[in-house]
């Protein structure tokens, strides 16, 4: 248990400055996630989900910055990087997979000609030796006929097969970590019952880590061996994934799990929680306090203070005044 | 495809009809050459014998039956000033035109391209704030005015290039292959491409930072590739297909600007022929011109719409 | 549109200091073209005013008015300032009649073709988009070879080279309008077609047409210029600026710039200035990446 974890956040912080103040999109996040392991992070848009897997690998879209707080990789802190150096890291020792397959590929750019860049990237190698990694690649992550699909053009595959080309893109030098911000949202559900097998046996067989962004707890419960739920740029729960769906801690998890529709079937939308959304309103102080508690049916006075943090058992932890169920 | 081809083929014969007409009732209608080509002292015979043989007794509607099925065998007519007939000296003017204008927008593009580029890559820098400037300055400025200003600095203030003319042709008619031939052009091509240039500017920057905030250029950074690749490989891929095509649909209307750019600097080319002709009423000059011009303009349309089909594989493929 | 609106777009436009300036520009020249006639110290037009012994007389000598001629005088011994005021006004004139003109009937075709849509609107818009794919300058040339001289001339060939722009503008914003559920309810009440045309689809093309308007007498403005330039405008008794840098240019390679250049200066800052607001009105129509 000495090894380090492939991806670790701690208390990581990033602001987008607005009209009168600033926006704390993510305010204090730590996580981590050991090698191998999938970590599902969860939340509604909004939540800061997204903004935590961009400032990871530092491209936050400016103005917004990240402020303050540690990521490290493998034990080794990448956080204040300078540029040039942060550039070697991404795509070779951490990658990111982003959520619409119909955007993240060039249309007008072959598929091996991106890989290939990619690959020449971080290696010196020939062209046709990096077109032969890309095409290794192709076929790991299940596509069929791996070197005809160098050739094609990203109009000419389907969603399903660009996001998987998406993926084995980020697969080629091998990362120690993968973030996938909502990537199998925009497909249709057997066409993601797929990819998330393949990425299941890709964490298990390559010891890759993936942080697994995503506002479907029914992804989650089918992927993940441990979970996050953001609120308003803050964890408000984390733990094993199968515990904290079966027994959540928190009021807001509750209610994301209440929302979700019967059957579990993946893919499907949240609908709106209970009432009201989360709090966006950029002021120029703080607020300590629970971000949940105006929507919160479980909220008291006392919340308007910082939220302790309540152990459960099993490394399951809810940061809440008034959690469902007793600590152990 | 065919259909396709088909369609335009047919619509850029009716532009040239509905031109053949316009500019012959247009250039027919006005002034009376007669005046202007016989010396008020000839005979009533020789007159007549004018007349006769430019047809101009003839009812209008006989005359543009006459001048179409002329135009269609490449008979323009003799020049009244000239003399000699209109097509081939059209044609004698080409060159120069041609050379201008291909110079032009050459420049216009190898400043173009990494101005707009800059200033769509970094938007909010000093640099960039510039270039947008002179972009602005450049599409502002009336094209004879920055002429003048050229022709005040460089040749009446410091004497470096001349104020007018055009160097010795040489092969092919061009004078692009002596210096002195550039000495020449260098002001001329320069004031006809800063109009283009402004415009190109403004594409290139658009295209930038609508391909900078895409998710593919995201995609490629989180990759790693560093930006020299991700500007190289993806913006310029990106915006060359656009470009590409603008350029081409532009060659026609710098080839029309060039009238100005010709008449200030006085460059023996097809513009300066037709403002020559306007003032003299040389008729068969300015009609032989105009459709010249607008055959030209609706041949460039045509093969940029059909090549834009090859170049960008989203068409290309379906 | 009602006053909160206008005073929003007034704070957005303010953002940009330039465009403050510009806008301040174009209301001093438009004020220097409106008072020519009496605050210019001559009145270039009247030839039994002229003196050709005031010839090319340089900047700040006094000729036979026994006046300081500020910016010299040209070569018909005009005192160059009235000049230039007398010439703002004749070219800031015929743009802006030119520009109604063109907008109106730009406007119109535009609406009507959105209005009826089918083929109609079809044809009526493929004829406009033949159009616009020629250059002015060779529609201007065609025309101003068909007219003759003349200001109404003149004036003829600007409209037919822009009214094409305004009636692509007009029509892309009508027939998005045209298609909302607003309008097709509209029809197919009692009110007459007419009434839904002016009520619904005029208003919402008129913010992108302004736009349009001021970039097109800008355009207008530089090509009247330029066609008076090349001696296909005006006559030569009344000089439009575009005429009086074409009168100076032969003066200039003998070191007589100021005949050509003070006009030059006045016709390039009013492009300019008009230019720098309508890219400022079009952030604040269109506030594509509002930051």
């Amino acid at each position: 248990m000495t090894e380090a974890p492939a991806l670790e956040l701690r208390d990581l912080r990033t602001e987008f400055p607005v009209r009168g103040g600033v926006l704390r999109a993510v305010d204090g996040v730590s996580l981590r996630v050991e090698r191998g392991r999938i970590l599902g992070l969860v939340g509604e848009s909004g939540s800061g989900k997204s903004v935590t897997g961009f400032s990871i690998i530092g491209l936050v879209e400016p103005p917004g910055r990240v402020v303050g707080g540690t990521v490290l990789l493998e034990g080794r802190e990448i956080s204040g990087l300078p540029p040039a150096a942060m550039r070697r890291l991404r795509g070779a020792r951490v990658a990111m997979v982003f959520q619409d397959p119909l955007m993240t590929l060039n249309p007008v750019l072959k598929v091996g000609t991106q890989m290939a860049a990619a690959v020449r990237a971080h290696d010196r190698v020939s062209q046709r030796a990096a077109l032969d990694r890309a095409r290794d690649a192709l076929a790991i992550v299940g596509i069929p006929s791996p070197a005809e699909r160098l050739e094609a053009y990203p109009h000419q595959l389907s969603g399903g097969m660009r996001q998987r080309v998406a993926i084995a893109t980020a697969l080629l030098h091998r990362p120690a970590a993968i973030i996938a911000d909502e990537p199998t949202t925009a497909l249709d559900v057997s066409i993601q019952g797929q990819i998330l097998a393949e990425v299941r046996r890709l964490a298990d067989e390559t010891g890759t880590a993936f942080l697994w962004i995503t506002h479907d707890l029914a992804v989650v419960s089918s992927l993940a061996d441990d979970v996050c739920v953001m609120y308003a740029g803050r964890v408000v729960e984390r733990g094993p994934a199968a515990r904290v769906i079966a027994a959540p801690r928190h009021p807001y998890t509750a209610a994301l799990i209440g929302s979700m529709p019967t059957g579990h079937e993946p893919g499907a939308r949240l609908p709106q929680l209970v009432s009201g959304s989360p709090p966006r309103e950029a002021d120029g102080r703080p607020d300590p306090g629970c971000s949940f508690r105006t929507r919160c049916p479980r909220a008291a006075p006392d919340c308007a203070r910082p939220p302790p943090e309540v152990y459960f058992g099993e490394g399951q932890l809810a940061l809440c005044h008034h959690p469902l169920g007793a600590p152990s | 495809m065919t259909g396709f081809l088909l369609g335009r083929l047919a619509q850029a014969v009716l532009v040239m009809l509905v031109m053949s007409v316009l500019v012959f009732l247009g250039v027919y209608a006005i002034g009376n050459p007669i005046d202007v080509l016989i010396d008020p002292a000839a005979t009533q015979a020789m007159r007549a014998a004018i007349i006769r043989q430019y047809g101009l007794d003839l009812p209008l509607w006989q005359q543009y039956g006459h001048f179409l099925g002329n135009v269609l065998r490449g008979d323009f007519g003799n020049s009244f000033v000239f003399r000699i007939p209109v097509l081939s000296l059209i044609l004698s003017r080409l060159p120069a035109t041609l050379e201008l204008t291909v110079v032009a927008l050459l420049i216009a593009a190898v400043l173009g391209l990494p101005l707009g580029l800059w200033a769509g890559y970094r938007p909010d820098s000093r640099l960039s704030k510039a270039i947008m400037a002179f972009s602005t300055l450049g599409f502002s400025v009336p094209t004879f005015w920055v002429g003048l200003l050229l022709i005040l600095f460089f040749s009446v203030e410091m004497r470096w290039l001349p104020s007018g003319g055009r160097g010795p042709a040489g092969a092919l008619g061009l004078s692009l292959w002596t210096r002195e031939g550039w000495t020449y052009l260098l002001l001329p091509a320069l004031n006809l491409s800063l109009f283009k240039l402004g415009l190109l500017i403004r594409l290139v920057r658009a295209g930038t930072e609508e391909v900078m905030g895409s998710e593919h250029v995201r995609f490629a950074r989180a990759q790693g590739l560093p930006e020299r690749q991700v500007v190289g490989l993806h913006v310029l891929k990106n915006i060359g297909i656009p470009i590409v095509t603008v350029l081409g649909l532009e060659f026609g209307s710098t080839i029309a600007f060039a009238v100005v750019t010709e008449t200030v600097f006085n460059w023996p080319g097809m513009g300066k022929l037709v403002i020559e002709s306007i003032t003299s009423l040389d008729r068969p000059v300015m009609v032989a011109y105009l459709i010249l011009v607008v055959l030209l303009f609706v041949m460039i349309n045509l093969a940029v719409e059909l090549t834009y089909g090859f170049l960008d594989p989203r068409v290309r493929t379906r | 549109m009602n006053r909160e609106a206008l005073l929003d777009g007034w704070r957005e436009y303010r953002r940009s200091p330039t465009a403050v300036v510009a806008l301040a520009v174009v209301v001093v020249i438009a004020a220097l073209a409106l008072l020519a006639p009496w605050i210019a110290p001559q009145d270039p037009y009247d030839q039994s005013a002229l003196d050709l012994m005031d010839a090319r007389l340089e900047p700040g000598s006094v000729g036979s008015g026994e006046y300081v001629h500020l910016l010299g005088t040209d070569n018909a011994g005009r005192d160059l300032l009235s000049a230039i005021l007398y010439g703002l006004r004749l070219s800031l004139s015929i743009a802006v009649t030119a520009g109604a003109v063109a907008l109106t009937l730009g406007t119109a075709i535009g609406l009507t073709a959105a209005y009826y849509g089918g083929w109609f609107g079809a044809v009526a818009m493929r004829i406009v988009d033949l159009q616009l794919s020629l250059p002015a300058i060779l529609l201007a040339l065609v025309l101003v070879a068909m007219l003759g001289q003349g200001v109404p001339q003149l004036m003829a060939a600007l409209v037919a080279a822009q009214y094409a722009y305004f009636a692509r503008t007009a029509f892309g914003a009508a027939s998005a309008e045209r298609r909302k559920d607003y309008v097709e309810a509209a029809l197919s009440t009692p009110l007459s077609g007419p009434r839904v045309l002016l009520r619904h689809l005029l208003p919402n093309t008129l913010p992108p047409l302004i736009v349009v308007v001021t970039v097109q007498v800008a355009t207008a403005i530089s090509l009247e210029a330029t066609l008076s330039f090349l001696g296909l405008g005006l006559p030569v008794t009344r000089p439009s600026l575009g005429l009086l840098i074409a009168n100076g240019f032969q003066f200039m390679l003998s070191g007589r710039y100021w005949i050509s250049v003070y006009p030059g200066i006045a016709l390039m800052v009013t492009v300019l200035a008009i230019n720098l607001v309508g890219d400022q009105l079009r952030q604040v129509i269109n506030p594509r990446r509002r930051r």
